[in-house]
C-alpha cells in the first residue's frame, strides 16, 4: 500500500528502493529507461534561478502520457515556475537561468526550437487572455503563425468542440472574443491552445478567476480530454487537485516533496509536510 | 459664531468663487474665439473661396484653393515622414531595449518637443533649402515632419505599454516569435490609442505656421509637385491678416475659421471618440 | 523563496531571438535592427539640429562673441548685429504672460481639482484642452483685429491714466507692443498653467485633504494651506513649462509687437522677440554674417527653451507618479 514514496532531494536511492514496491496507478518513478508510451516528459534535477534567487531546487518528475498531473503547494513554493519551464515560457524574461534536463518523448526540450516547442506544449494561463480578435481569429491563431495547410474552417471547428463551446459560439465566431463571459473566455482559450494538437497542455491554475459554474464545466472539460491529451494543472485548490488529476506533486519553497498518485496523496500522504498543508494546517 | 469663524467661511466662499471665475474666464476664451471667428468669417466662406486661386493683388473676388491643396500636400509629407518613424520608435522602447538607450530616446523625444517651431524651420532651411537653392513643398513636409515624431513615438509607447503581459504571454504559449507577438497582437491591441496620437499630432502640424515661413514659403499660385514652394492655409491667414488690403483681411478670417474649423473637430472626435472620453475622469 | 513573475515589465521580455539563434535568424533580430534604426534617427535629427545651429551660427559668433547679447543695435545694412533687443522683447512678453497666466491658471486648477465637482472639471479641462490646440496663427488674427483696437482705445489710455507714474505705462498708445504681446501670450499659455497644475494638484494623496478637513479648516483653508503646498513643485513645474512655450511663440507675438528693435521701460512701446525676427528676416537675409546672426539668436532661443523644458520635466516628475504622461503635447 506504501506506493507513495516522497521524491525529493535525495532522489535516486529512495527511487530505487521504492520502485520495487510500484503499483500499477504510480507513473514510471524509476531510474531504469522510461517507457516512452507512458511518459511524455521527464524533469530531471532541476534547478532554476531567478537572478540570484535559487526559485526551484533540484527538482524531478515525471508526466505521464494521458493523464493529468497535479501540482499544489503555497503561494511562492515554485509551481507556478515549474510548470513554466516545461514550454520555456521562462526565457521571456531576463536574468533566468536553467540547469538539469526537461525531456519530451525522450528528447532534450532545451535543445529544441522554442517556437516549435510551444507548439507541441501548450499553455492556459490564470486569467483569461483572449486576442483582441474575433473568436475564429483567436482560435486560428495559432494555426495560422505555425503554418496550417488545410482547412481553417474545419480545424477551428473541431477545437471549439473538443473544448465543449462550439454550441456556445458556432453562430458568432466572427464577433469579438470580448463579448464572451469569463468562462467562455477560458474555454476558447483552452480551444486556443488545443488548435495546434499540442502534446501537453499546461493549465496555470485556469480555474482562479472563474466563479463555481464555470469552475465545475472547465474541470468536465478537462475530464473529456483526457483520453486524447496529456495536461499538467498548477492549483491552489485541493479539492480540484482531488477531483481531476490522476497523480500529484507537493511543493514547498522550491521543493519537490512529495510526488503520488493522487488518491494516495490524499488519504495517506507520506511526509508530514504534505499531511500539514492538506489538511490546511497552512497555505 | 464668533467673527474669527464667520470671516475664515466668507473667505472660503469668496476665494472659491474666484478659481471658479478663473476657469470661467479660460475656458470662455475658446468660445470667444469661436464666436468671433464664425461671425467675421462665417459671410466670407463660399463656394469661390474653396476653389479660386487668389486675385490679382488688391482685386477682389479670390480664393485659397491653393493654399488648402498646399497644407494637405505638407500634411501628407509630414505623415509620410513623421509616422513611420514615429511608430516604429516606439515599439522599440517599449519592446525592445533596455535602460539606457530608451531612456536616452524618450529624454530626446522630449527635448525635440520643446524646441520652439521656428528653430525647427531652421533646421529645415539648413537641410533642405540649402542645398537645393530654393524653397520647397518638401523643405516644409520635413519640418512638419519632425514635429511629428517625438509625439508619436512617446504616444505610441505609451500604449505598448498598457498592453497587458498575459495576452503577450498568450501568443508565446502559441509558438509566435516576437516581431509576430508584437504585430499581430499587441500593436492591434493598442491600435486605438496610437491612432489617436498619430491624429492628434497631425492637428497640431496642420495650424503651425513659423516652420513654414522659410521652408514652403509662399505662393500665389499652384503649386505642382514637391520641388516648389507652396502655399498654405496658416502661412496665407499670417501674409493676409498683416497686409494692407481689406479684402485680404475677410479672407483671412475666412481662412481661420477652416483652420480653426478643421483642427478642433479632429481634437474632438479624436478625444472624445477615440479615448471614450475616459481620458479626463477624475480619479 | 521561489516566487511567481509579477513585476515583470515590458523590459524584462528578452525576445526569443536571444536565446535560440538557430531558429529563424533575421525575424526578430531584423525588427529589434528596424525599430532601433527609427529610434536612432530621432537622435540623428536632434543632433543634427543642434550641429546646424551652431555651425552656422559660427560667423557671427566669431565675430561678435560675447557681446552679441549685450549690444543694441541690429542694423543689417552695416553689419551690426546685437541681440539685446531680442532677448529683452522676449524676456518682457513672456514675464508679462507669466504674471497674467499662473495666477488665472493656478486658480482655475485649484478649483478643476478641488473644488468642482468631477463631471464639469471633466468638462471644462477638454475646453482648456483644445484651447491649447488652437493654432498661434488664430490667436495672432484676433489679436491684430480685435485686441489692438481695443488696446489702443480703451485699455492703455485708462492704464496711462491710473498708472501713467510709473514710466511702464508711459508713451503714446499704439495699441501693438509689449503689453498686448505680453497678454495675446498669456491667453495662450494660460490653458498649460491650469492642464499640469491640476494634475499635480489631483496627485497628491487624498489623506492629506482628510487630515486638513478633519481638523476643522474649511475647503479653501484645506485646499490653500495643504494642498497647494504639497504639490508646489509641480505647480512651479507648470510655470517653467509655461514659459518655455512663451519664449518659442512666435505668430500671435510677431503680428502684434510691433516689430521695431529697441528696449524701451514703456510697455506700450513696440518691440521685438527672437522668434519674432526669425519669422521676419530670415526668409529676406542677405549676406552669411546677417543670416548667421539670426541662427545665434535661433540656438539662443533652443538653449533657453531647452533648459527651461528639462527643468519643468524634473520638478513635474517630482510630483507625479507619470511625469511625461502629464504633459500635454
Amino acid at each position: 500500500m506504501d506506493a507513495a514514496f516522497p521524491i525529493s532531494n535525495s532522489g535516486a536511492a529512495a527511487a530505487q528502493s521504492a520502485s520495487a514496491k510500484a503499483t500499477v496507478h504510480t507513473p514510471a518513478m524509476t531510474t531504469t529507461t522510461p517507457d516512452a508510451k507512458t511518459l511524455r516528459m521527464k524533469i530531471t534535477k532541476l534547478n532554476f534561478y531567478y537572478g540570484k534567487n535559487h526559485a526551484l531546487h533540484n527538482v524531478s518528475m515525471d508526466v505521464a502520457t494521458n493523464k493529468v498531473t497535479a501540482m499544489i503547494g503555497p503561494s511562492g513554493c515554485g509551481k507556478s515556475t515549474l510548470l513554466r519551464t516545461l514550454n520555456r515560457m521562462h526565457e521571456t524574461l531576463r536574468h533566468t537561468r536553467l540547469e538539469g534536463e526537461i525531456a519530451l518523448d525522450g528528447v532534450s526540450i532545451l535543445t529544441l526550437d522554442v517556437t516549435k516547442l510551444r507548439r507541441m506544449v501548450g499553455m492556459v494561463f490564470q486569467k483569461p487572455n483572449p486576442f483582441p480578435k474575433s473568436i475564429y481569429e483567436n482560435v486560428a491563431y495559432g494555426l495560422k503563425i505555425n503554418g496550417h495547410t488545410g482547412r481553417l474552417d474545419e480545424a477551428v471547428e473541431k477545437s471549439l468542440r473538443r473544448s465543449a463551446l462550439w454550441d456556445e459560439v458556432k453562430d458568432k465566431l466572427h464577433k469579438s472574443a470580448y463579448a464572451l463571459s469569463g468562462g467562455q473566455q477560458q474555454r476558447l482559450c483552452i480551444a486556443r491552445a488545443l488548435a495546434v494538437d499540442p502534446e501537453v497542455l499546461l493549465l496555470d491554475e485556469p480555474c482562479s478567476a472563474l466563479d463555481p459554474v464555470n469552475t465545475a464545466k472547465i474541470e468536465e472539460l478537462l475530464f473529456e480530454l483526457k483520453p486524447s491529451c496529456t495536461m499538467v494543472i498548477v492549483t491552489h485548490n485541493m479539492q480540484q487537485a482531488a477531483r481531476v488529476s490522476d497523480s500529484t506533486a507537493f511543493m514547498l519553497n522550491g521543493d519537490l516533496i512529495e510526488f503520488s498518485p493522487t488518491g494516495t496523496m490524499f488519504t495517506t500522504p507520506a511526509d508530514p509536510r504534505t499531511e500539514a498543508y492538506i489538511t490546511g494546517r497552512f497555505g | 459664531m464668533s467673527a474669527r469663524l464667520i470671516w475664515r467661511k466668507s473667505l472660503n466662499v469668496f476665494m472659491l468663487s474666484m478659481t471658479g471665475l478663473c476657469a470661467l474666464i479660460t475656458v470662455s476664451a475658446l468660445f470667444f474665439i469661436l464666436g468671433y471667428l464664425v461671425y467675421n468669417g462665417g459671410k466670407d466662406l463660399s463656394w469661390n473661396f474653396f476653389t479660386k486661386l487668389p486675385a490679382p493683388v488688391g482685386e477682389t473676388g479670390g480664393g485659397m484653393a491653393n493654399a488648402i491643396i498646399g497644407s494637405l500636400k505638407l500634411l501628407g509629407l509630414a505623415a509620410l515622414m513623421g509616422v513611420p518613424i514615429g511608430l516604429l520608435g516606439g515599439v522599440y522602447l517599449a519592446e525592445f531595449g533596455g535602460k539606457t538607450i530608451p531612456f536616452i530616446v524618450r529624454y530626446t523625444a522630449d527635448l525635440l518637443n520643446g524646441v520652439p517651431s521656428i528653430v525647427i524651420g531652421i533646421f529645415a532651411y539648413a537641410l533642405v533649402v540649402m542645398p537645393m537653392h530654393h524653397f520647397s513643398t518638401l523643405a516644409g513636409g520635413f519640418a512638419l515632419g519632425i514635429m511629428v515624431i517625438p509625439t508619436v513615438i512617446r504616444n505610441t509607447e505609451s500604449f505598448l505599454r498598457d498592453v497587458p503581459r498575459t495576452m503577450r504571454e498568450g501568443a508565446f504559449a502559441l509558438g509566435a516569435n516576437k516581431w509576430r507577438m508584437i504585430a499581430t497582437v499587441v500593436l492591434p491591441a493598442a491600435s486605438r490609442g496610437i491612432l489617436t496620437g498619430v491624429l492628434l499630432a497631425l492637428a497640431r502640424v496642420a495650424g503651425e505656421t513659423a516652420p513654414l515661413l522659410f521652408t514652403a514659403f509662399g505662393n500665389r499660385f499652384w503649386s505642382p509637385g514637391l520641388n516648389q514652394p507652396t502655399s498654405s492655409l496658416p502661412v496665407v491667414i499670417y501674409t493676409y491678416a498683416t497686409g494692407p488690403y481689406e479684402d485680404w483681411h475677410q479672407q483671412a478670417w475666412a481662412a481661420g475659421l477652416v483652420l480653426l474649423g478643421l483642427v478642433l473637430l479632429t481634437n474632438i472626435l479624436v478625444r472624445v471618440f477615440l479615448t471614450g472620453g475616459s481620458a479626463y475622469e477624475r480619479t | 523563496m521561489a516566487t511567481t513573475p509579477n513585476a515583470a515589465t515590458p523590459e524584462d521580455f528578452a525576445g526569443s531571438s536571444r536565446t535560440s539563434l538557430r531558429h529563424t535568424f533575421g525575424a526578430d533580430e531584423v525588427a529589434h535592427l528596424i525599430t532601433m534604426i527609427a529610434a536612432a534617427t530621432l537622435l540623428l535629427i536632434t543632433v543634427l539640429l543642434v550641429y546646424q545651429l551652431w555651425v552656422l551660427s559660427a560667423e557671427s559668433r566669431a565675430k561678435f562673441g560675447w557681446s552679441f547679447f549685450v549690444t543694441q543695435t541690429w542694423d543689417p545694412v552695416s553689419g551690426d548685429f546685437g541681440a539685446l533687443p531680442f532677448v529683452y522683447g522676449t524676456l518682457v512678453t513672456s514675464a508679462i504672460a507669466l504674471v497674467i497666466a499662473v495666477p488665472l491658471g493656478v486658480g482655475g486648477a485649484i478649483f478643476l481639482a478641488e473644488l468642482a465637482p468631477p463631471k464639469i472639471s471633466s468638462y471644462l479641462t477638454f475646453v482648456s484642452d483644445l484651447l491649447a490646440a488652437v493654432p498661434s496663427v488664430i490667436y495672432g488674427l484676433l489679436g491684430v483685429f480685435l485686441l489692438v483696437p481695443i488696446m489702443r482705445t480703451t485699455v492703455q489710455p485708462a492704464l496711462k491714466a491710473t498708472l501713467g507714474f510709473l514710466p511702464l505705462f508711459q508713451g503714446p498708445s499704439y495699441g501693438i507692443g509689449f503689453l498686448t504681446a505680453g497678454i495675446v501670450l498669456a491667453i495662450m499659455i494660460v490653458p498649460f498653467v491650469l492642464s499640469v497644475s491640476r494634475e499635480v494638484l489631483m496627485a497628491v494623496p487624498r489623506d492629506q485633504r482628510e487630515a486638513a478637513l478633519g481638523l476643522g479648516a474649511t475647503k479653501w483653508e484645506s485646499t490653500w494651506k495643504v494642498v497647494v503646498p504639497a504639490a508646489r513643485i509641480g505647480i512651479f513645474g507648470s510655470v517653467f513649462l509655461a514659459m518655455a512655450r512663451a519664449l518659442g511663440e512666435t505668430m500671435a507675438v510677431t503680428m502684434v509687437i510691433g516689430n521695431n528693435p529697441k528696449i524701451a521701460a514703456s510697455l506700450f512701446s513696440p518691440g521685438y522677440s527672437i522668434a519674432s525676427v526669425l519669422a521676419n528676416e530670415f526668409s529676406e537675409a542677405t549676406g552669411n554674417l546677417y543670416l548667421s546672426a539670426l541662427i545665434e539668436l535661433g540656438l539662443v532661443l533652443f538653449l533657453l527653451t531647452f533648459i527651461l523644458n528639462g527643468l519643468a520635466r524634473l520638478l513635474i516628475v517630482l510630483t507625479t507618479s507619470r511625469g511625461s504622461g502629464v504633459l500635454p503635447s
